[in-house]
């Protein structure tokens, strides 16, 4: 009774959270605290349902007592309880972070009801056990998303707004086709009934273009090559607590349903699908990480390796090893940790040198040694510096990459890590190494706007190196979420009892 | 039946995907909403068409699926409506919103005769 509340807790404190913050729209200074309130029940629920899981195996429930496959289940395996803790991280950073500067605007403008609502998408997204109700969390995700990005109502980001909601309005029918194609193919759309399924269907040619259009509209919101354009449109034109969440949440649910999806449910048709995802894995690394080094905004050159990092992720699920999955799922972990936290200290830049522009900035180092070693650190880490987190999430990708004879996927990964280094030497040396521009330095933010602003930044540095120190645990997880998402009978056990599974 | 539904549904996806490329907001929309449609009748032909026979298990028909449709599809459509809807508003307020600022309903937020 008590996993049954715990796994559906990281849905209801964003939906309370949302609900709260909507009825005192009026009083910004009480939503603040009811939000960071939620994301904290948020982390704790999350924290809670990945001791439960990693100890107790896949919990599973069904809404409504309405039993699987004919009703929607909530469905959290080791993977789906570490996506949740990391959600539940993030949260609670950014709701930290945006009491800093600008906040009394965001707030009026409706922050905190809007964050929630993407909170309750992200959270709804990573539980679901059914791929209809994935689609309606997507919507969930993308309304509030929407709202949040256009939160400052300035001509770039409704320019920008305007990619984002069309690209993912046409990855939405895309995702609908594919549902409908799988619903006539089985005649179920619960996941571990089509994972049960689908080796059996008579159609494999069907099954595979439901498995494209399934790989377009994930990829859409993964922002992979070469669907990736509406990312540095929009994202760059956010403002900061925004950019960070998306960064570190919005193309991760995708990726998550990506490997979610080729793992369990087309699996039997891997040795067809490996390779797809493997070209399509390179071609978002290298793309991103030029599109990286062109850009002189330290916000586009930070949209654009957002870009190239999703492609790593996707090794783990294109070579379908234990090494490269568990591989992937640290590179998650570690990469929303530091992406997040760049786009904090973007911030802070901004705020320390008044532009995101890195011509205009400079001699930082000077002024504010402290926020020059905080950069260094997922600077670093994004690159694949040892002992940093980056270097063991790059590590099990390019040793999986060696293992499986792919020769090109690794040479790629690791060339990819040196042109990620050079983005960001070029921030460093433009924003804090050279000398400073003239003209006067901005006013100094007050101390408590200080503190929302650098508390979360520390706080995250730190996770990044303990990461990077202390990896056993987190590697130890890695295996046993991808040992779960390998074994589907035991995801189909645990779903439909244990006579469905074979 | 079957292929006059397939021909419909062609010909509202191959109408909606030519209006999503055209440059003026309002035709992308459109097309949009188009390929929802189509979208929306593909998932309903994919419970199977039948015509002449309720989605509702009557008392004494419950395991005959002779007497009764599918209806799984039908839900799913009708959810996928709502949203569509949903999300088309909110669309549709961009559209206002981006007119209002720049001027123009052009996609790129500017005519392609002013550089």
């Amino acid at each position: 009774m008590t996993a049954q509340l715990l796994l559906v807790a990281p849905l209801l404190a964003p939906l309370l959270g949302a609900a709260l913050t909507a009825l005192l729209w009026r009083r910004p200074a009480v939503q603040r605290p009811i939000s960071l309130a939620a994301t904290v029940l948020l982390l704790g629920a999350a924290v809670g349902l990945l001791a439960h899981t990693a100890s107790h195996g896949t919990l599973v429930g069904a809404m409504g007592a309405w039993p699987a496959p004919f009703g929607i289940v909530l469905v959290v395996d080791v993977f789906s309880a570490i996506m949740l803790v990391i959600t539940g991280v993030m949260a609670v950073a950014v709701a930290l972070y945006a009491m800093g500067p600008g906040a009394a605007e965001r707030d009026r403008a409706g922050f905190h009801p809007l964050f929630q609502g993407l909170l309750l998408g992200v959270a709804g997204a990573f539980a679901t056990g059914d791929l209809f109700n994935l689609y309606v969390w997507f919507e969930v995700m993308l309304i509030a998303s929407f709202g949040l990005l256009v939160l400052d109502r300035t001509r770039e980001q409704i320019d920008g707004g305007l990619r984002y909601v069309l690209l993912n309005l046409v990855g939405t029918t895309f995702f609908l086709l594919a549902v409908g194609l799988l619903l006539g193919l089985t005649g179920t759309l619960n996941m571990a009934d089509l994972a049960r399924l689908a080796p059996d269907v008579d159609n494999q040619g069907a099954l595979a273009a439901a498995a494209m259009l399934l790989l377009v509209a994930f990829g859409a919101k993964a922002a992979v090559f070469p669907l990736f354009n509406w990312l540095p449109a929009a994202y760059h034109t956010a403002s900061m607590p925004v950019a960070a969440i998306f960064a570190a949440l919005l193309t991760k649910v995708g990726v998550y349903a990506i490997i979610r999806v080729f793992t369990l449910i087309f699996a039997h048709d891997a040795a067809f699908f490996g390779p797809i995802l493997a070209v399509v894995a390179m071609a978002t690394m290298v793309t991103g990480v030029f599109g990286a080094a062109a850009h002189y905004d330290v916000r586009r050159i930070l949209s654009f390796h957002i870009i190239s990092q999703i492609g790593y992720m996707l090794v783990g699920v294109a070579l379908m090893t234990p090494l490269a999955i568990a591989g992937s799922i640290l590179y998650v972990i570690h990469h929303i940790v530091v992406k997040a936290n760049l786009f904090l200290i973007a911030g802070a830049i901004r705020q320390a040198g008044g532009s995101f522009a890195l011509a205009r900035l400079g001699g930082l180092w000077v002024t504010r040694p402290l926020l020059g070693l905080l950069f260094l650190v997922p600077a670093l880490s994004l690159a694949g510096m040892p002992p940093l987190s980056g270097f063991w999430g790059k590590l099990a990708v390019v040793r999986a990459s060696l293992e499986a004879q792919s020769w090109v996927l690794a040479a790629v990964a690791l060339a990819v890590g040196v042109l990620t280094l050079f983005s960001m030497i070029k921030i460093w040396n433009e924003a804090f190494w050279k000398a400073a521009p003239a003209g006067p330095p901005p006013a100094p933010p007050t101390r408590s706007q200080r503190l929302a602003t650098f508390t979360p930044i520390v706080a995250l540095a730190a996770i990044t190196v303990t990461i990077g120190l202390w990896t056993e645990p987190f590697l130890a997880l890695s295996f046993q979420a991808a040992d779960g998402l390998l074994d589907r009978q035991a995801y189909i056990a645990a779903v439909l009892g244990p006579e469905a599974a074979r | 039946m079957e292929l006059v539904v397939a021909i419909g549904i062609g010909v509202l996806a191959g109408s909606g995907v030519w209006l999503l490329l055209r440059p003026r907001t309002f035709q992308v929309i459109i097309g949009l909403s188009l390929i929802s449609y189509a979208v929306n009748l593909f998932i309903f032909g994919m419970g199977r068409l039948r015509t002449g026979v309720p989605p509702i298990i009557e008392p004494g028909t419950v395991g005959n699926i002779a007497l009764h449709d599918d209806p799984l599809p039908q839900a799913l459509v009708l959810t996928a409506i709502v949203i569509a809807f949903a999300t088309t508003a909110l669309f549709l307020v961009v559209l206002l919103a981006a007119r209002g600022l720049t001027g123009t309903d052009h996609v790129d937020g500017r005519e392609r005769d002013q550089t």
